[in-house]
């Protein structure tokens, strides 16, 4: 026995330091990474996710400046052209000649005598060329920049790449408005989500006991009720003399209300996990109060779990509102989003005859993926330590 | 001890009762008793040792002394020079802060005693800032003088935890606790989850540390040999209670508890020749949900009597400095460990 003490004694040969070793430069970065550089170095690595980033990039963008985008006005009607064709962008001409900017060729009416069908067609011998900056429609940006600039247009005719729907109306300037209203309600959806789930998930966590059972056993119940239903009855209940403004925050809410549940289990399984952290302990020890124990070390370490939850629990908001704006018992017109404008689209004739309807469709299926992808590469980046 | 010197801390009666709930409205019926009526001293300047089986309570004493975990009943006692006797069970949250930089802990886990979203100086310096106890310039002069003492490379102090190795992670929790100049630190496996050659540099360490600042350790291990290299005392604990408190050298070679006795027969010899003579242990630690009657280690003790199933043996001095807590300490003659030629 005695002799493990010998070794141990002979084992002070060891007592210096080793000797340093010269890190180059690339090491030296890596060590003082913090975690947010670690999580972006292998966010970056994700594909899709850098993608997904680019998308929201450009969706935030479009909500930002739709007035600026859209070259019409969402309420402009083009009596000439009811449920008009997408004009395609020609960059060669028939003889193959390359023109830039690209042009749009006029369009020919023709009715069908039998029929009576209207058939539109490509006037090829009109060329309109597009132009881009043009003097427009007027418009208030964001209610407060006054221009009447728009990104592109033509000072000719019309130019409607999207098609237009029943009214005449442009469908893609209507998306780009669409696109702020319906990612804005995901946006706020989320908020309210946050915040309740965060202050409930948080009592439930830090207090424990009876308090965290009556929460937990309520929000299983809030969960064991089918979401669409659920929607549907609170949506349903909504005066229908409500302005539209005010279902759309009342929608928003409803969508926000029912969304915090599982951020909040997060939360609470979280902060028990952190409470039992040694570092946590070390903390205490080391004299910290309460509310730098929270703030200081628990809440920066369970944020970027929560950020990877709020980011893969958005595409549930626009679906939601989609879905409810769709049946009818979201948001209405004059209100445009998303699920408004496919409303529009729901009958076989629109899948027949005018399938350019499901334009926005496209942005719905494109925004969820943006950011099913961007969440799941934030998900594997969040734990840098996992290699 | 023949000399009695000044404790620097006292438990008395030290408890920690986990209560037991079985179901959504059953409340609370049982309780886990994780330490059940712990009393010792740490003479100044010395190290304590305190050696368990897995679950005898060894780390909820060490928790429960810095009030890491709220003990449930008994005294915790300091005696500071200048401040006195402070009842550290008794202190008021808001007091109990200002006392924490006299009393500081190093970590079993060098992984995860680290907050990773911290560099290494911060987290030096958390038990300095979050105190109050330096500001400004001061608390990077503390820092790097406490990161030099523990050997570690100034330049590496803006590096964050993931950069480091086990062993120059846990000299990481040791500055962290050194950097307030602490009287008594508890170190909780501190070196257990290091290598070998590791955990005898940490060792080295800790005793210059302590003959340099003149440091008390409650030195938690289950590893016998390092126990020994550093304590001047141990105890042993069993089912939340400690059943021998001795001077090493008593404890290892002249145990009066059989549960000592049996530990000590287990540490391996270098010497492959030598005959060893293990006393093994029948079954398993019982539950400490569940104890059983009188002496906790009746059901696992060859001499056990009947008295040993009803009556709890008193925790006494049966010889200078060596309590132990068994009905026939002074009947048994017990071998303890092998003594190296």
């Amino acid at each position: 026995m005695a002799s493990t003490p010998g070794v141990l004694g002979r084992l002070r040969l060891f007592r210096k330091t080793p000797p340093e070793t010269k890190t180059n430069q690339a090491e030296d970065t890596y060590y003082t990474a913090s975690q947010f550089q670690l999580m972006w170095w292998k966010f970056r690595r994700h594909h899709l996710a850098l993608i997904g980033t680019f998308l929201l990039f450009i969706f935030l963008i479009i909500s930002l400046f739709a007035e600026f985008i859209a070259p019409y006005d969402p309420f402009t009607r083009d009596a000439e052209y009811l449920f008009g064709p997408p004009q395609r962008l020609h960059f060669f001409d028939e003889t193959g000649a390359f023109h830039f900017p690209p042009f749009i060729y006029g369009i020919e009416f023709a009715m069908d005598p039998k029929t009576f069908l209207l058939t539109i067609t490509e006037d090829t011998s009109i060329k309109i060329p597009l132009e881009f900056f043009v003097h427009g429609e007027p418009y208030r940006m964001l209610g407060f920049i006054q221009s009447d600039i728009h990104l592109f247009g033509v000072s000719d005719g019309f130019v409607h790449l999207f098609g237009t729907d029943k009214l005449g109306r442009d469908i893609f300037s209507r998306v780009m408005f669409a696109t702020r209203i319906s990612l804005s309600i995901g946006v706020i959806g989320l908020l309210i989500a946050f915040f309740l789930g965060i202050i409930i998930g948080g009592i439930s966590g830090f207090f424990g006991g009876r308090v965290d059972n009556t929460i937990q056993r309520f929000i299983e119940f809030i969960r064991s009720i089918p979401t669409l239903p659920l929607w549907m009855a609170l949506a349903a209940s909504l005066p229908k003399e409500w302005p539209p403004l005010q279902v759309y925050f009342a929608i928003t809410i409803i969508i926000g209300l029912l969304a915090w549940t599982h951020l909040a289990r997060r939360v609470r399984s979280k902060l028990l996990s952190l409470r039992e952290e040694d570092y946590v302990t070390a903390a205490k020890i080391a004299g910290s109060s309460d509310q730098r124990v929270i703030f200081r070390h628990m809440v920066p370490s369970f944020l970027s779990y929560i950020i990877v939850d709020l980011t893969i629990s958005f595409p549930y908001m626009i679906l939601g509102e989609t879905a409810l704006s769709f049946i009818g018992l979201g948001l209405r017109p004059p209100v445009i989003s998303w699920g408004v404008m496919l409303q529009d689209a729901q009958n076989v004739r629109a899948i027949a005859l005018y399938p350019w309807l499901f334009a926005p469709l496209a942005f719905v299926i494109l925004a969820v993926l943006a950011f099913s992808f961007v969440g799941d590469g934030m998900r594997d980046a969040s734990d840098p330590y996992s290699r | 001890m023949s000399e009695p010197r000044l404790p620097l801390l006292e438990t008395k009666n030290l408890k920690k009762y986990y209560p037991l709930q079985r179901g959504m409205f059953g409340g609370g019926s049982g309780t886990v008793k994780a330490i059940d009526g712990i009393s010792f001293y740490v003479e100044k300047g010395e190290t304590l040792g305190l050696v368990g089986e897995s679950g005898s309570g060894k780390t909820t004493t060490g928790r429960a002394i810095l009030r890491a975990v709220e003990p449930t009943e008994g005294q915790v006692l300091f005696r500071l020079d200048d401040k006195g006797v402070i009842d550290f069970t008794a202190l008021k949250k808001s007091d109990l802060r200002r006392f924490r930089q006299y009393v500081q802990m190093i970590f079993q886990d060098p992984y995860s005693s680290l907050n990773p979203r911290m560099t290494a100086r911060d987290i030096i310096a958390e038990p300095l800032v979050a105190s109050g106890l330096a500001k400004g310039s001061e608390v990077d002069d503390r820092v790097r003088q406490v990161a030099k003492r523990c050997q570690l490379n100034l330049e590496h102090l803006r590096r964050y935890p993931h950069a480091f190795s086990g062993g120059q992670r846990q000299r990481i929790g040791i500055a962290r606790a050194l950097v307030v100049q602490p009287k008594f630190v508890v170190c909780d496996e501190a070196v257990s989850a290091l290598d070998v050659s590791i955990q005898a540099q940490i060792l080295n360490l800790l005793m210059d540390a302590q003959e340099e600042y003149g440091l008390t350790y409650l030195f938690i291990a289950h590893d016998l040999s390092v126990v020994e290299h550093v304590s001047n005392r141990v105890a042993v604990m069993y089912l939340g209670r400690i059943v021998e408190l001795a001077p090493t050298s008593k404890l290892f070679y002249q145990p009066l508890h059989p549960y000592t006795a049996a530990l000590m027969s287990a540490i391996p010899d270098l010497d492959p020749d030598r005959v060893m003579k293990p006393v093994i242990l029948e079954g398993e630690i019982p539950s400490p949900a569940n104890p059983p009657s009188g002496c906790h280690f009746h059901p696992r003790c060859s001499f056990a009597q009947e008295i040993c199933k009803t009556q709890t043996p008193e925790f006494k001095e049966y010889r200078p400095g060596q309590f132990a807590a068994c009905h026939f300490a002074e009947q048994l003659e017990l071998q303890g460990a092998l003594k190296s030629n």
